[in-house]
């Protein structure tokens, strides 16, 4: 018997919206890239690795890539607290703690990171307290990973909440009731379930995080080797005319990225699978 | 009415306004000023000032639109399109950029007064009240203890004069190359931050208070110390400092095509005119008309400036030797 490429679905119309989402897909994300890509290939292999190797280019984007990757870690702890406690819990203010969390969706970059600088430079509301301490947070890599939380942090608590609201009391009912104390509910029932949505979170919150311009150019500082972000790279290849090694580094960005959010995904399917929910 | 009057109605209106329209598209009543960011505000004196000589010679009225954004940004808008009929911007290279695209005539600088550059400022020093630091020329920057706050050069033409007025200082005292370099060198590991625009720049020293001194141009410093500062600030005079002219050009491309070269070159050529350098010199810009400046004077002391071309060896030079990727601001900044 000859085997089927795809499994066939009950549901009709899979043929048009397969075709559809290609379409769609193609238009609007491969099109745009494969311009990034083209434009790139002005120049020759050797002026491409010459642009991306250069001591600044090379610590700007592993600056970009380590703020991005310890800022969506930092969000996928918090904002599974945050999650856990708005969906488990009922307090006043709940429906108001709730919509806050979306803000920094809503709020355009450039003013979150004036606010930001504002109130961490060395005269704003924090930085008074924190630079008697030693801690310089504007102006520093710091600076650059708290703007990066601050974006992030809505991406993790959005997809971590509805699957906490799906998740029925009975399954954590049932394992107290074979015997499983509250910690092992929690690490053993509750956290294997959600943990795809965290995945989900914290690869929405990097990809955001590492091409994250608008919030940080404020509270960066901008200082060559020390707090350049590869965005701003790019920007001040642009600023030269120099369009082909402006798409050298989003090509380099776009590479890494796409290979971390590859392996994210994977990650993600197998903790799907381990919990029985196959997609 | 009914639905027949209606589209009746419809009709002849639809026909009226086309009738009404008609003279004013062949005319092309518009023209697009294509400018750098900070210019915003002295373009908005200048359209209704140059609208109203414009008509007193007889003219149909003319809707002017302004851009602004990074000159750099902009000038890539208009490679890319954008149909400026003028351009106004903040440095030579911009518009030798459009030569380059074939959009602007290379003789540009030729056609216009002054190399085409109807205003020009400098680079200046601010400093706190009283200058605590005794801040008064170039060298001061350079020593151990002093925070300087420059916007980038890398992005910024501000910068970028910012960096040349020191380096151009260092060329003429030092007499060497290498003096120059350990010069700017030790001048910008004093930078604590390179913000991304001129107005950044200022935020970070006004604003965050860092800093002891600011370098950017003269109308950015009187501007904060007039409307900002409440009397926080002194602006220092270096002893030699940067002629940044600020050059325009018509966009031969496209008021060829648009047939908007007549009006576009008497829009550029107004600025030169006794009131559009009032209105320029109000704006703490240096106009070139001798009487205007005098006027202004105690607005605009006296200055020792050199000019890239004559001192530096020309734009061209400037930006591959400087400024290109592994230029010499490149060095200075990576072995900090």
């Amino acid at each position: 018997m000859k085997q089927k490429l795809f499994k066939q679905s009950v549901i009709p119309g899979f043929g048009v919206t397969l075709g559809f989402t290609l379409a769609y897909l193609g238009l609007i994300v491969l099109i745009p890239l494969s311009a990034v890509v083209w434009k790139t290939t002005d120049l020759t292999l050797a002026q491409f690795w010459a642009t991306v190797s250069e001591p600044r280019v090379v610590a700007s984007l592993k600056l970009s890539f380590g703020a991005a990757l310890l800022a969506a870690g930092v969000n996928a702890f918090f904002g599974l607290i945050l999650a856990w406690s708005l969906v488990r819990y009922s307090f006043p203010g709940k429906k108001i703690v709730d919509t806050l969390v979306d803000l920094p969706f809503a709020l355009p970059t450039a003013v979150a990171g004036i606010a930001l600088t504002a109130i961490y430079a060395k005269n704003g509301w924090l930085g008074q307290y924190l630079e008697p301490l030693g801690i310089k947070v504007a102006f520093t890599p710091i600076g650059i990973m708290i703007a990066l939380i601050f974006i992030g942090l809505p991406f993790v608590v959005r997809t971590v909440q509805p699957v906490l609201e799906d998740l029925d009391k009975e399954i954590e009912e049932a394992a107290a009731s074979l015997g499983a104390n509250r910690a092992q509910a929690v690490f053993k029932v509750v956290l294997p379930i959600i943990l795809p949505a965290l995945l989900t979170g914290f690869a929405l919150a990097f990809a955001r995080a590492v091409g994250e311009y608008g919030s940080v150019i404020f509270i960066a500082g901008n200082l060559p080797m020390v707090s350049e972000i590869a965005p701003l790279m790019i920007i001040t290849k642009l600023e030269q005319y120099d369009y082909s090694g402006a798409t050298s580094i989003a090509v380099v960005m776009l590479f890494f990225s796409f290979i971390l959010l590859l392996l994210v995904n994977t990650l993600q399917a197998w903790a799907a699978k381990r919990t029985g929910r196959e997609l | 009415m009914n639905s027949n009057k209606i589209r009746t109605f419809l009709r002849t209106s639809v026909a009226g306004l086309l009738i009404a329209a008609a003279p004013l598209v062949s005319a092309q009543t518009s023209i697009l000023n294509v400018s750098y960011d900070v210019a915003r505000e002295l373009y908005k004196d200048i359209n209704p000032a140059f609208n109203a000589s414009w008509q007193a010679k007889g003219n149909p009225a003319i809707t002017i639109n302004q851009s602004h954004g990074g000159s750099s940004k902009q000038v890539g808008a208009v490679i890319a399109g954008l149909e400026a009929d003028v351009v106004t911007m903040n440095q030579v290279p911009d518009i030798q950029q459009l030569v380059k695209a074939g959009l602007v005539k290379p003789d540009w600088q030729k056609r216009l007064p002054n190399d085409a550059a109807p205003y020009t400022t400098t680079t200046v020093f601010v400093v706190r009240k009283g200058n605590p630091k005794g801040i008064k020329d170039w060298p001061d920057l350079t020593k151990a203890g002093t925070q300087v706050i420059i916007p980038n050069p890398k992005v910024t033409g501000n910068g970028r004069y910012s960096y040349l007025a020191a380096w151009g200082y260092a060329i003429k005292n030092y007499k060497s190359e290498d003096k120059a370099r350990e010069f700017v060198k030790a001048l910008f590991a004093n930078v604590p931050v390179l913000d991304g625009g001129g107005r950044g720049a200022t935020t970070t020293f006004t604003q965050r208070n860092m800093g002891d001194v600011l370098v950017t141009f003269e109308n950015e410093a009187i501007l904060l110390d007039k409307e900002v500062g409440g009397d926080q600030f002194d602006i220092v005079y270096p002893s030699l400092s940067i002629d940044a002219p600020a050059p325009v050009s018509v966009v031969d491309k496209v008021v060829d095509k648009r047939g908007t070269r007549k009006v576009a070159t008497a829009y550029l050529e107004y600025l030169w005119s006794p009131e559009g350098q009032e209105i320029i010199a109000k704006h703490y810009l240096r106009p070139r008309n001798a009487a205007v400046m005098k006027k202004y004077a105690k607005t605009f002391p006296a200055v020792n400036t050199f000019t890239v071309e004559k001192l530096l060896g020309g734009w061209d030079k400037v930006m591959k030797e400087q400024f290109a990727d592994g230029g010499v601001y490149d060095q200075i900044m990576v072995k900090r």
